[in-house]
């Protein structure tokens, strides 16, 4: 790995073309017209390796894991904390104690609301979100300080889609206990300066929890460089399969943390009298994990670490630079998240025709956007509007299917203008 | 797949220009309708004289469809009863969601809406065509005395 070294030179049209034959779905058609897939926000596609990886993992290891002292169950342990460890190291995570394996972000988020924030939060403490934070890391807080008796505050975010350091120095106090913004914003793009916020937070000695859902796949993530406290991820954000998930924690907090939920191998000795708690990170993975998932996972990092996090942003870069310029040509297009800092994401919306019927005219052509609310209602109150299309990149992407989406959104105003 | 198929001329004028569109004040019934998936919501206000639908208005924001369908409910059921509206509803719903075939009867019975079938080719649309009729039916019967503003 050459997680040192930076290379973001140009990524040629062949060098694509050649990363685009690891993905099988790639070279399907929808409607008769190849696959344009502009929805990798939502969910991303997966490669060869990581297909195979678990359909490997089916045919010759299945078997449950920590507890059997057969070959099958050895061998899927063993791959399940080399997944582990290759999880690890591509977060940059000291230890493989810090690294708790979840169904997904949102598990994630919720286990720290839950452990972290029910037996910590007190009537009068504060918990601080951003506008700009997807459902899931707004709900969970909002139950637990609901529990507690705490507050929840919002750093508001500008016109623009950013949120300002001024705002989040106003807004973190002594009662701010708690901050929990997005790497990423789903529904913008914006790239958040949680480095600077871990710091103003950790003045005050506030812990933060970054949502790097959208994040991990278009840009390096290192937790010991950022010192966040919690970082959470999905696997098929980032061309793993669905339902896996990782909870990146600071070893001595997890250590502190109550478990979350009971149940087998998060428990040394079980007695009516009284349970004791198993290790980290097991303390925090009850019952039978998603064994094949987090091994596909580990396959799609290694995949990742190949191609070089550097590589893809660096194309994504160029491809929403180009999006972004061609979008601008539509008659009626009004940008929606027009940060600075941005990455892979064009949200958008188009005067007279709503992003649905936009989502379907693209559908039509083959091509696939995300069309609502993104789950980030308060977003879309604070921009007035009820919906957006949003174009979502990832590096398999092409400046033509850029031009294939314009297309298709002219044939849209066509229609409805 | 034929997108007019979908999008209609009919669909795409009342998308356009919907009729009956904004708050009627001396309503005697009203509800607000919500698309959590999509955000679309709208209100439908309905005048309702001795058992029979005499005004019908409606205001909010939604795709295409969502908007036509209401715009054309808001034509098609002035001057019905409240159980001539109640079997329209029934009989829209059932074809759109697949549980009853479009026959010439059924065709007929739909009149004009019969455009809004396409729907059942896009069965993430469906609710978009029926947001209205649901809201609508909610105005008149489920929460009647809560929303009458009598």
């Amino acid at each position: 790995m050459t997680s040192t070294a930076t290379n973001t030179a140009p990524v040629s049209a062949d060098q694509v073309t050649t990363w685009r034959a690891d993905f099988p779905i790639l070279q399907t058609q929808v409607h008769g017209k190849p696959l344009v897939y502009l929805d990798n926000g939502a969910t991303t596609q997966k490669p060869q390796v990581v297909i195979d990886t678990v359909s490997r993992y089916y045919e010759t290891t299945n078997s449950n894991i920590h507890r059997g002292v057969h070959h099958l169950s050895e061998m899927a342990t063993v791959d399940y904390e080399n997944a582990r460890a290759v999880i690890r190291r591509f977060m940059g995570a000291a230890s493989d104690k810090e690294v708790i394996l979840t169904s997904g972000t949102t598990e994630s988020i919720n286990l720290v609301a839950n452990s972290w924030g029910l037996d910590n939060l007190k009537a009068g403490d504060e918990v601080l979100v951003t506008e700009m934070e997807h459902h899931s890391n707004i709900v969970p807080w909002q139950m637990v300080t609901q529990r507690t008796g705490a507050v929840l505050k919002v750093v508001p975010i500008n016109d623009a889609g950013e949120i300002s350091l001024e705002d989040v120095r106003q807004l973190i106090t002594e009662r701010t206990k708690f901050v929990a913004i997005s790497h990423l914003s789903n529904a913008l793009g914006t790239i958040n300066p949680v480095k600077e916020v871990i710091e103003l937070a950790h003045q005050v000695g506030a812990l933060v929890l970054v949502d790097g859902a959208q994040a991990i796949a278009h840009t390096p993530v290192d937790v010991a460089d950022l010192d966040c406290d919690f970082y959470a991820f999905s696997g098929h954000k980032i061309f793993g399969p669905t339902g896996i998930g990782v909870l990146y924690g600071k070893q001595a907090l997890l250590e502190a943390m109550p478990p979350w939920q009971g149940g087998g191998d998060m428990i040394r000795i079980v007695r009516f009298d009284g349970s004791q708690w198993n290790d980290l990170p097991y303390k925090f993975e009850a019952g039978t994990p998603n064994i094949a998932g987090a091994i596909g996972l580990g396959a799609a990092l290694d995949y990742v670490t190949e191609i070089g996090i550097d590589r893809i942003a660096a194309h994504e870069g160029l491809l929403l630079d180009y999006a972004q310029q061609q979008l601008a040509t539509i008659p009626g297009l009004t940008p929606i998240g027009t940060a600075k800092h941005k990455a892979s994401i064009a949200s958008f919306v188009v005067k007279h025709v709503h992003a649905h019927d936009l989502g379907t005219i693209l559908d039509s052509e083959g091509i696939a956007i995300r069309a609502g609310h993104h789950c980030a209602m308060p977003v879309m109150e604070h921009f007035g509007v009820a919906a957006t299309a949003r174009a979502s990149f990832a590096f398999y992407n092409t400046l033509e299917e850029v031009d294939q989406l314009i297309l298709g959104l002219n044939k849209a105003v066509e229609m409805f203008g | 797949m034929d997108l007019r198929e979908l999008y209609q001329d009919l669909i795409v004028d009342h998308n356009k220009r919907p009729r009956n569109f904004g708050k009627l004040d001396d309503a005697t019934y009203f509800a607000e309708g919500f698309n959590p998936l999509c955000g679309d919501q709208l209100t439908v206000y309905l005048y309702v004289d001795a058992e029979r639908v005499t005004k019908v208005q409606f205001e909010g924001e939604g795709c295409a469809i969502s908007t036509a369908s209401a715009s054309m409910m808001t034509e098609i059921l002035t001057g019905k009863t409240i159980a001539e509206a109640d079997a329209l509803f029934e009989l829209f719903h059932q074809v759109l969601i697949g549980e009853k075939e479009l026959d010439d009867d059924t065709t007929s019975k739909l009149g004009k809406l019969a455009v809004l079938t396409g729907v059942r080719a896009y069965p993430s649309r469906v609710k978009c065509a029926t947001l209205a009729w649901h809201t609508c039916q909610g105005a008149l019967h489920k929460k009647q005395e809560a929303i009458s503003t009598e």
